[in-house]
């Protein structure tokens, strides 16, 4: 770019460079959330501006729990990997035998690096035989390139051309069926199909993040804004209600699922050497198969798991009271530090004080009695510290036969 | 379906050496290689009727003592007459020249006294520094995820010598380690010949120039090897690099090694993580305990591994070590002897460099960071068939020359770029020897595009890989693979694209053998 004038050139240089005006991007459904917005408290996802409330977070739960709750899930970082090979490279970077997942199917797999640590969990879309999309929480543009190395495979990142949105709750499968989408009673959990609307199509899958019945719908963002409307009209006489982030984590968190850099540091995010994780440190560790063909950080997971080089443990707990433990440093005989709580709520329908908790091992692996969380409540400027007992539970904190339930139900 | 200990991919001298090595502890080895005949970049090929040369590496100057004993060279036909070292000489198309006489120089022919008394000082000093880091460039490179007792204390000898320095040398030894040649040549020496040679020396076979950092690290590299215990020196073997080769092909079959030729390898079979054989391109399946790859790094794991056994990390290690080679290869077969201008016999039997200057070399090296080749490029030349005469016929002579700098990746091709290079050197050469364009039979030369093609090493680089500081050591080839064993289980490697780098020197052959025989492999 030629430019005598320097005033042209100061111009031209603002005109190349102007994302700073717009430091959150907005999601294709934007008019419609800033539309229902009343608390204005927004929060910052992958660069996105989104919602953390919309209205009442406790109501918004609860929407979750006995009505439909919409949640925009445009931010979450989504790639399309296709090509003759990309069964075998996506087999090659994630740890779930990928040649299992049948076109049609979805699931949730981790993926790691050489040294078998944690990069991010997600969820693999197989649209068809030679087809895929990977949802997941952080970028991995580099990573998935120079993984594809030797593999007749392409990977584009779709996350801004793709709109998407969760449809959770007991009356998602109703207000899909009413809003005219034939035959999704069929969808059974994990399955995916396509579905016409304004004459193109929308993939809706029987999946989410809540433990509950529930529906995810991914349609180009040009057709979002017409989906959001066909979805909200047939919501109407539903209780449909647009959501936002808090009451999500609080579903989730009943569910037992866990987010990245929250519950878990991802190895490329983790800046202290010891604060990356092994999938059989953070739960993931069914995932693992060694069965299959090799996949990265296969060798470092045997070597851990043969030289017991796994130091951590991710494990639910049930806390005596009803003060979330949230971020409690947890004690063995009320002396020993043993561990974080990385995430906790009083849970409504468990009604159990519930959280999510990193613990060294073997504290929570062969060790489990006499745990004590030390939660400090802040009472008017003073802490009151509480020193409750934890009891390792399983995960999820609640099981609902209505996710699972097929034919979906009618409520 | 046969089966054996131990599959050696690569017959060259590397390769030769890890078989012949582990040949002799009873193991059932087989080398295969893919040309009709070993010895890769070392053998001795016929270029034009009656003419033959050492094809890219034509001086032995670092052929390892261990290499020579542990495999009984001598006895195997290797003759390294200590009394035939070849001296230096840097032309000077319009002055005299000067000469580096004995092992690189225990005396300088042609310089004034005071230069004569500098070089001295700065030859012992350089030997003794490049004695600190000869052990490093012998022994397997230092394990920093748990060493072996063994190994702790070897390292820890290098650290004892280095405090046998003295203070001053130690401060002197740390503060050039990673300097450029250059300016460590401008702070002892005046005459710009000594100084163009040595920058030449310390540059060739790498993409440095004399001011780039760290580029005192090849003259080191190059003075850490020896000759019948004298470092630096250098001489031509009778039958060329390929004789070399040849008593290491006769170690090997010696110890019981089968050696096959004309066998490409298409791939390395791995199941379950650990490497169990080979498959050739004729389809052939071979198995072995143990398969030890001395070609490549890039190719045994891109292409003969392949990326689906191996870590994304680790690919893209693989994957961005530097292979581009700068320097290319020329033949000549000439009618007669040539007569290079103020030179006697002596020298004419040695090494004879055009270098005139620092600047020379460095302004030689400038094109080539731009995809372009030397204009006016340097070179280093050795007149074969005057040692050996059975290389030439009667009366013709012979011309092997390494020249610098022509990148792999030439901006304009080297479909058209090669004659123009061609006629750039042979200018060069007539300005230093008239006359010698009319005695040309036939010229071959070898851009670092033919290199590879040729001795199928990827980026035509005759060291496997660049030989700077970020790749030597536990660096090279890449870190996961530094110790000659890999990622795969049961896959070795032994090429010169492992430490400690290459020159006809057969330390990886033998490490990567020795670290096999320490794991039982």
């Amino acid at each position: 770019m030629k430019h005598s004038d320097p005033k042209k050139l100061l111009m031209a240089k603002n005109a190349s460079q102007d994302h700073f005006r717009t430091p959150r991007i907005a999601s294709p459904f934007q008019p419609r959330i800033e539309a229902l917005m009343r608390t204005e408290e927004w929060y910052d996802w992958a660069g996105y501006k989104a919602p953390l409330s919309l209205w009442d977070e406790e109501l918004e739960y609860f929407a979750i729990r006995s009505q439909a709750a919409l949640f925009d899930i445009s931010p979450m970082v989504k790639y399309r990997i296709e090509g003759p090979d990309a069964e075998a490279f996506l087999n090659r970077v994630t740890l779930r035998d990928v040649r299992k997942l049948k076109p049609g199917r979805v699931h949730y797999t981790a993926w790691c690096n050489d040294e078998g640590h944690v990069l991010d969990d997600g969820t693999l879309f197989r649209l068809r035989s030679d087809r895929f999309r990977l949802c997941s929480q952080e970028r991995h543009l580099p990573w998935l390139l120079d993984s594809g190395i030797g593999f007749d495979v392409s990977i584009i990142e779709e996350t801004k051309s793709i709109a998407a949105l969760a449809l959770q709750g007991p009356a998602s499968f109703a207000v899909l069926r009413d809003a005219g989408f034939k035959n999704v009673d069929a969808l059974k959990v994990f399955d995916l199909a396509e579905f016409e609307h304004d004459g193109e199509n929308v993939t809706i899958s029987r999946t989410g993040f809540t433990g509950d019945l529930g529906y995810e719908l991914f349609v180009d963002q040009e057709l979002a804004l017409g989906l959001w409307d066909r979805l909200w009209q047939a919501g109407e006489q539903r209780g449909l209600r647009a959501i936002g982030y808090a009451a999500l984590n609080r579903a989730r968190l009943e569910a037992g699922l866990i987010v990245a850099n929250s519950d878990f540091i991802t190895a490329e995010h983790a800046i202290r050497a010891d604060r990356v994780r092994m999938p059989d440190e953070i739960g993931l560790g069914f995932m693992i198969d060694m069965e299959k063909p090799h996949f990265n950080g296969r060798r470092a997971i045997q070597q851990a798991r043969v030289k017991g080089g796994l130091q951590h443990i991710l494990v639910g707990l049930e806390v005596e009271g009803n003060i979330p433990a949230e971020h409690a440093i947890v004690y063995h005989q009320g002396k020993r530090e043993v561990g974080l709580v990385s995430a906790a709520i009083w849970s409504p329908m468990a009604k159990r004080n519930i959280a999510l908790a990193s613990l060294e091992r073997p504290y929570g692996d062969t060790i489990t009695g006499d745990l004590w969380v030390e939660i400090y409540a802040m009472r008017e400027l003073r802490y009151q510290k509480l020193m409750k007992r934890a009891k390792v539970v399983p995960r999820p904190f609640i099981k609902l036969d209505r996710r699972t339930a097929n034919p979906p139900a009618d409520f | 379906m046969t089966s054996f200990d131990a599959i050696v991919i690569g017959g060259g001298h590397n390769g030769l050496v890890a078989a012949a090595t582990l040949g002799k502890t009873d193991r059932k080895v087989l080398v295969l290689e893919a040309n009709s005949e070993t010895g890769g970049a070392a053998r001795t090929e016929e270029f034009a009727p009656g003419f033959r040369t050492s094809s890219v590496a034509h001086l032995i100057n670092r052929l390892h003592p261990e290499v020579i004993k542990s495999l009984e060279l001598q006895k195997h036909g290797l003759k390294l007459d200590v009394s035939r070292l070849m001296p230096t000489t840097v032309l000077s198309a319009n002055g005299a020249p000067l000469t580096l006489a004995g092992a690189y120089g225990e005396t300088l022919v042609g310089a004034s006294k005071p230069e004569q008394e500098a070089w001295s000082g700065l030859r012992s000093q350089l030997l003794r520094y490049a004695g600190i880091l000869k052990p490093l460039l012998a022994r397997r490179p230092p394990d920093l995820g748990g060493m072996s007792f063994a190994e702790t204390s070897a390292l820890a000898m290098t650290g004892i010598s280095l405090r046998r320095l003295g203070k001053e040398d130690m401060r002197d030894f740390l503060r050039m380690l990673l300097m450029n040649v250059a300016d460590v040549l401008d702070e002892h020496l005046e005459d710009d010949r000594l100084k163009g040679l040595l920058a030449f020396d310390a540059t060739l076979g790498s993409h440095l120039g004399p001011r780039s950092p760290t580029s005192l690290l090849g003259l080191y590299y190059r003075l850490a090897g020896e000759i019948g215990g004298k470092p630096g020196a250098q001489m031509h073997p009778i039958g060329g690099t390929g004789a070399v080769v040849k008593a290491i092909e006769l170690a090997a079959e010696q110890a019981g090694v089968a050696i096959r030729s004309n066998v490409p390898v298409a791939r390395i079979i791995v199941e379950n993580g650990r490497a169990v054989g080979a498959v050739l391109e004729s389809g052939e399946e071979i198995r072995a305990k143990t398969v030890v790859s001395a070609i490549s790094p890039r190719t045994t794991f891109l292409n003969l591994v392949g990326t689906r056994e191996i870590d994304t990390g680790f690919v893209r290690r693989i994957n961005n070590i530097r292979v581009n080679g700068d320097a290319a290869k020329l033949h000549l077969a000439l009618d007669r002897i040539p007569q290079f201008s103020g030179l006697r016999a002596p020298e004419l039997n040695g090494r004879l460099v055009i270098a005139p200057s620092v600047n020379h070399v460095e302004r030689a090296f400038n094109p080539s960071k731009y995809g372009e080749f030397s204009p006016q490029p340097v070179m280093e030349i050795t007149l074969p068939s005057l040692l050996d005469p059975s290389l030439a016929p009667d009366g013709a002579c012979s011309l092997s020359a390494v020249v610098q700098y022509a990148p792999y990746a030439l901006k304009e091709g080297w479909t058209t770029g090669k004659p123009k290079f061609l006629k750039a050197i042979l200018a060069q050469l007539e300005a230093h020897a008239p006359g010698i364009g009319k005695s040309i039979v036939h010229a071959e030369l070898l851009t670092p595009l033919d290199i590879e093609q040729r001795y199928r090493m990827p980026g035509g680089h005759w060291h496997h890989g660049e030989l700077q500081a970020d790749q030597m050591l536990m660096s090279r080839p890449v870190f996961g693979a530094e110790g000659y064993d890999t990622p795969i289980d049961g896959l070795y490697l032994a090429s010169s694209g492992s430490h400690p780098g290459g020159g006809v020197s057969g330390v990886p052959g033998l490490n990567a053998a020795r670290r096999i025989i320490a794991r039982k492999g």
